[in-house]
């Protein structure tokens, strides 16, 4: 085996150092389409956070059976049987949530960041530690999903998780709710997120 | 919904409407990572038509002929994330033998499809809204030109933004998405058509 693992390091890495959204810039499609409202972006979340969880404990435990050539399609299945396991639950015990997640749901399976993790780090790594990576890159997406709808909800349509911020007076700008919005606060929350970065290494160069 | 002109409807909604990039966001990734140039755009517009409308005829048919008469809809994901991923290696090896010019053009983006949300996506919608087989094959080619059509779209302007001065912290994605809002909001004029 090789070196022990920190399970903080681990986690750190998966929620800041290579968060799935802003970092890497990975599983756009449900990022963008699912973060009208932050209930459903933490509904999304967590969905994935369970499929990525559960296929890297899987594909870790298999990694040393799967041949190499046959690897991806593998994962697929694996990946695939996650996600409707989340499907069936999600129909069973929050019906709401599955019908506003809709078709996304099943779109997990494609979803790039949980195929990414399976080939870069699970099929490398043991159960203990890819188990905590999927929980910390899980949680990056999660917590990613809901600083975009948060903002989406609340200049939008002037709500957070459902409830009224500003009173009946309020008029939202209705284009964060709409597609375009989407588009729009993902790439100004990333460009800040650069900018941050940038004052950060000049003051590190001074 | 029926005939010629229910035709023509799911048509024109999947093209422009319902636009699969711009207001369903299926297929993102593609969308910005092969749009730096108009040629490598069109290359990938053309291979996702090509599978899109092989895949949503196929899947139609998996549905339809396996899954709901032994009654394991429930596979539908795994069956049909199999299909598509199948599909695509076949349509690579059958392309490379029998059309190699074609081949070459699309080559490289032939195995970055079977990744795309978009053909994965049009396959259950079309199940979702109970279309007949010729409705799905229209908009699986429909959704497909609609990928094509706003990705090279996009193309172009990336390539006018790679000549333009941007402020340091928005260049690459950041741009690239603000610039793909505004898009959105041109083809939000379209919605009231259908």
């Amino acid at each position: 085996m090789k070196n022990k693992v920190k399970p903080m390091a681990v986690l750190k890495n998966g929620m800041f150092t290579e968060n799935p959204t802003f970092r890497l810039v990975l599983g756009m499609c449900p990022t963008l389409a699912v973060t009208t409202a932050a209930f459903n972006a933490i509904g999304m979340g967590l969905a994935a956070t369970f499929v990525l969880v559960g296929s890297n404990a899987v594909i870790s435990l298999l990694r040393n059976f799967i041949p190499s050539k046959v690897r991806i399609p593998a994962y697929v299945v694996i990946i695939a049987a996650f996600v409707t396991i989340v499907q069936m639950l999600l129909k069973a015990f929050v019906p709401a949530l599955n019908e506003s997640l809709g078709l996304f749901i099943p779109l997990i399976v494609v979803n790039c960041i949980i195929l990414a993790r399976a080939e870069a780090y699970a099929s490398k790594n043991g159960v203990f530690a890819s188990l905590l990576d999927g929980v910390g890159i899980g949680l990056g997406f999660t917590g990613a999903m809901l600083i975009i709808s948060t903002i989406r909800e609340v200049v939008g349509k002037g709500q957070f998780f459902g409830m009224s911020l500003f009173g009946d007076g309020f008029q939202g700008m209705a284009i964060l709710g709409l597609a375009p919005g989407g588009f729009i606060t993902l790439g100004l929350v990333l460009g800040l997120i650069n900018f941050i970065g940038l004052k950060r290494k000049k003051k590190g160069a001074q | 919904m029926d005939g010629f002109s229910g035709i023509l409807l799911i048509l024109l909604s999947s093209i422009l409407v319902n636009n699969f990039i711009l207001s369903r966001f299926l297929g993102i990734c593609p969308f910005l990572g092969v749009s730096k140039k108009v040629e490598t755009a069109l290359g990938m517009g053309f291979a996702v038509t090509f599978v899109m409308a092989l895949a949503s005829v196929i899947t139609y048919l998996v549905q339809y002929y396996i899954l709901v008469p032994l009654g394991i809809e429930y596979l539908q994901t795994i069956a049909f994330i199999l299909v598509i991923a199948a599909l695509v290696q076949l349509v690579e090896m059958a392309l490379q033998k029998m059309v190699p010019a074609l081949y070459k053009a699309l080559g490289v983006y032939l195995p970055l499809i079977t990744t795309n949300c978009a053909v994965l996506g049009v396959a259950i919608l079309n199940i979702n809204e109970h279309y007949n087989l010729l409705q799905t094959l229209v908009n699986g080619i429909g959704g497909a030109l609609g990928f094509t059509l706003a990705i090279v779209l996009f193309a172009g302007i990336r390539e006018r933004l790679e000549l333009s001065n941007i402020p340091e912290p928005l260049k690459g994605f950041p741009i690239a998405l603000i610039s793909a809002g505004l898009m959105a909001i041109a083809f939000l004029g379209f919605s009231g058509l259908v």
